[in-house]
């Protein structure tokens, strides 16, 4: 125990005495730690750009609530994306259902109802309407053996139209004032749907790192038929999981009915895309059996400061979806190489 | 079969290689006659993987000689290591499956004019390298997809042969085959080595030594031990200490008499799954271990995941404890206190990433925990307790399950199902890819539990082994119970007899 010099990498000054263990200093950087700082750094650096290109423009708090407030849907979206992939699936429909959810949260008879009764009902109905489809989903997934890509797939379209037939393509305006006062306000001086985002993350990473739930989420991701063969009930537990996407896509239908006032199926278009990116660039395995919440929120906060320091210097959105790919591709492209040299030292 | 006694095809000095900071080789010596079968042992990690790979070219070492024919070679790459008649066949065979046998053997030196393929002539010359290896009957194009391992060797073997080859070597060979399979590899081996061809045969398995091999070289840690010993006049004791560097008696560890009122844990009443075994009924009393032998595909492998509820019973019952379970629901079996440590440990027991502390609680988890919040302070204390008590190495809790010998590995899901304190273990495959030092002390740790009380069905595809472990066995035929006897009352050959009858009937 006393010596160990098959890990005697360069350490920093006082940090090897400091543990018991030498290995410390690359446990920490090749763990959690380390991960999330190399997306801290891009952070910074998105920072550093955005404040010289565009000045007070960009360097702004009201600036950076709007980046938060704009990252907080797909954001909501992405911390149950971190707990499909985490289980090694897949969930292409998220942005469908939450446009087939603002749709009918939106619809005539919904908002009439609700202002007989309570703003509640929208907030319920949107829910119970992502609910649905990820349980479809997920008993499709574990009970009818279909890949969660095909799975999904079908969903992702079949949402959508069922949005389309349900709306006539037209557009709902939402006329609930309690609905839109509650949504739209601030708390603290801080946009309710940050709140709700905030509160969505903190859950998640409780749920996932904390809970028994997260446990075997992790567990099979990491390998099914063991979890199988250790007693897990795997199918059940993935039907949980495809629900609990769903429910994050009712989340952020009700958070995008307050944002744009308005319910249409084209909500959503390609979230599942900008989610699944958000994911796996904060350092959650696209395998499964490794999933992080606060990589996946700085993932998020990446893209949306991106889209902001391009929009706050009049960038063509074009240069943006390459500056996007190059990002995905440069985070993918370290996470393996961490994934390598860490292998021996990781640590959660 | 060795020509002449003092020609030599191969001579090794002092390799050394080093990766990143690990010295995997300290110095190997290693010299090959023509025409001899010479076995490489070594324990895992001991650098047998790492020796092999510098001799066929995947790494250059970093000190040392390697002469060849006489002459000091540089081997660069593999291409090199075939063009000097070093032919090499990994675990993992490198056929490709799509092809067929003669597209195989001719592959990067296929049969052509002018770019166009001699089909006829390279199905000729394939049938003729199969009849060499006493395989005529299979047809050269036939999709290596539709071969068996030990035919996809035979395939790999015929290949080495098509490029002149002068020297084989054999990366476990047996790994991934049946005693049968094994008997047929021996018989290729030697018609290699009647053309004069060396084989370098490495494995762990003592017994298949003694049967092939002419001479032993022993690594342990990266260093020779023993280099050139004659087989016939090295006792295995000596092999054991020269591997391990400590005396191991090779021994099972003496059996406790089951007291004979002591209660049935399990009980298997005409359990039948359809297309693999029928007609299934036993018991196993508290401390008892209860064997199953078989061959490959006779049904043993399933007959335990039966049991286990991993696959649905068409027909009968498992009781544990008096309580029947519910057909095919691990957690069911799980919950009634039966624990299963499969075949394939690292696809069907392990998290390979995750930590060992995770890996032992992965079935209690859930108890651990309070209101569905996690206790990891508790499973790790819980893991520690195991740990000291397996003598699991490393002991950190927290090391990944990946970094771990086979052994170790194994002694993490016995620590899963002593946490769960199962009262029937049921154990496939114990001590797969666990090496001959840390084979005594699995089977003395599964001695143990029996004492203490648990219930333990063992199936192994070494018979020596599940004769020497259990109280009884249940000898296994064509997915039927052809004999239920006490371990003493049997030997490895009365088992082989029953089996092969059973087969021809």
């Amino acid at each position: 125990m006393s010596e160990q010099t098959t890990t005697s990498e360069p350490a920093l000054a006082g940090a090897s005495q400091q543990a018991e263990r030498p290995s410390t200093f690359r446990r920490v950087m090749g763990g959690s730690v380390g991960r999330n700082l190399g997306l801290v750094i891009a952070l910074v650096v998105l920072f550093i750009i955005g404040t010289v290109t565009a000045g007070d423009r960009f360097a702004d708090v009201n600036n950076f609530l709007t980046i938060i407030r704009y990252a907080s849907v797909i954001g909501v979206i992405s911390i149950g994306m971190t707990f499909v992939i985490t289980s090694g699936g897949i969930d292409l429909s998220v942005g469908s259902v939450m446009g087939l959810a603002s749709v009918v949260a939106s619809l005539a008879a919904v908002q009439a109802a609700a202002t007989q009764s309570s703003w509640l009902l929208m907030v319920v109905v949107a829910l119970a309407v992502g609910a649905a489809a990820g349980l479809i989903n997920g008993i499709i997934i574990a009970y009818g053996n279909v890949v969660a890509f095909m799975a999904t797939l079908a969903m992702l379209v079949g949402a959508r139209g069922l949005a389309e037939l349900i709306s006539g393509r037209r557009t709902q305006i939402v006329n609930n004032r309690d609905f839109l006062e509650v949504i739209r306000a601030d708390f603290l001086g801080v946009p309710v749907l940050i709140w709700i985002f905030a509160a969505v993350a903190v859950a998640g990473w409780f749920l996932l790192n904390r809970t028994t739930f997260g446990r075997r989420t992790v567990a099979i991701g990491g390998n099914a038929e063991a979890s199988r063969l250790a007693g897990i009930k795997v199918k059940r537990h993935l039907v949980y999981i495809y629900l609990l996407a769903g429910v994050t896509s009712g989340i952020a239908a009700i958070m995008m009915l307050g944002r744009t006032t308005a319910g249409t199926s084209t909500h959503g278009t390609l979230y599942e895309l900008d989610a699944i990116a958000a994911v796996v660039v904060g350092g959650t395995l696209l395998i499964g059996g490794r999933g992080t919440i606060v990589g996946t929120v700085l993932g998020v906060l990446i893209f949306s400061t991106l889209t902001n320091v391009f929009t706050q210097n009049n960038l063509d959105t074009s240069v943006q979806q390459v500056a996007k790919g190059l990002i995905i591709v440069i985070a993918v492209l370290l996470q393996q190489r961490f994934a390598t040299r860490g292998a021996a030292a990781r640590k959660r | 079969m060795i020509n002449d006694d003092h020609a030599v095809l191969l001579e090794v000095r002092g390799i050394t290689k080093a990766f990143a900071g690990v010295q995997a080789l300290k110095g190997v010596d290693l010299t090959v006659r023509p025409g001899e079968v010479h076995c490489v042992l070594g324990q895992n990690g001991a650098g047998k993987s790492t020796l092999i790979k510098t001799l066929s070219g995947v790494h250059a070492p970093d000190d040392g000689e390697i002469v060849w024919q006489g002459q000091t070679v540089t081997i660069a790459d593999p291409v090199a290591a075939l063009d000097l008649g070093i032919a090499t066949m990994y675990q993992e065979l490198d056929v490709v499956d799509g092809l067929t046998i003669a597209e195989n053997i001719f592959l990067g030196h296929e049969r052509s004019t002018g770019g166009m393929l001699r089909v006829g002539e390279a199905n000729r010359l394939t049938r003729e390298l199969l009849s060499r290896l006493g395989h005529g009957n299979i047809p050269a194009t036939t999709e290596v997809s539709q071969l068996s391992a030990a035919n996809k060797q035979i395939v790999s073997m015929a290949r080495a042969l098509s490029r002149d080859t002068k020297l084989i070597i054999m990366d476990e060979p047996s790994a991934v085959l049946d005693s049968g399979e094994v008997a047929n590899l021996f018989r290729v081996i030697r018609e290699l080595t009647a053309q004069g061809i060396a084989v370098v045969y490495i494995s762990h398995r003592l017994e298949e030594i003694r049967q092939i091999g002419d001479r032993i070289s022993v690594i342990k840690d990266g260093r020779s031990t023993a280099s050139g010993l004659s087989v016939a006049d090295t006792s295995t004791a000596d092999l054991i200490r020269l591997m391990t560097g400590r005396d191991v008696a090779n021994v099972f560890p003496p059996a406790t008499p089951v007291a004979p009122n002591a209660p049935v844990l399990l009980d298997v009443q005409d359990l039948h799954l359809r297309g693999a075994f029928s007609d299934v009924s036993f018991t196993v009393r508290a401390g008892e271990i209860v064997g199953l032998a078989g061959l490959v595909g006779s049904g043993r492998t399933e007959i335990l995941e039966t049991i286990y509820g991993a696959r649905k019973a068409t027909s009968g019952t498992v009781s544990i404890d008096g309580r029947t379970l519910a057909a095919g629901s691990v957690a069911a079996a799980v919950r009634a206190g039966m624990g299963f440590s499969p075949e394939e440990r690292k696809s069907q027991g392990l998290l390979l990433d995750e930590p060992i502390f995770k890996n032992v609680t992965l079935s209690t988890f859930g108890r651990f925990a309070r209101g569905g919040v996690l206790n990891e302070r508790g499973e790790r204390d819980a893991a520690k307790e195991q740990i000291a008590a397996l003598e699991l190495r490393p002991d950190d809790p927290d090391r990944p399950a990946r970094t771990l010998s086979g052994g170790n590995q194994q002694k993490i899901l016995l620590a899963r199902w002593l946490v769960h304190g199962t009262k029937v273990l049921l154990l496939d495959e114990p001590t797969r890819g666990v090496d001959v030092g840390a084979r005594a002390e699995i089977y003395a740790l599964i001695r143990r539990l029996a004492a203490a009380g648990t219930a333990i069905v063992v199936v192994s595809s070494e018979i020596e082994e599940v004769l020497g472990l259990s109280d009884r066995v249940l000898v296994i035929g064509d997915g039927e119970v052809l004999t239920t006897t006490n371990a003493s009352d049997i030997d490895e050959s009365g088992v082989l007899d029953l089996v092969l009858k059973g087969s021809a009937a």
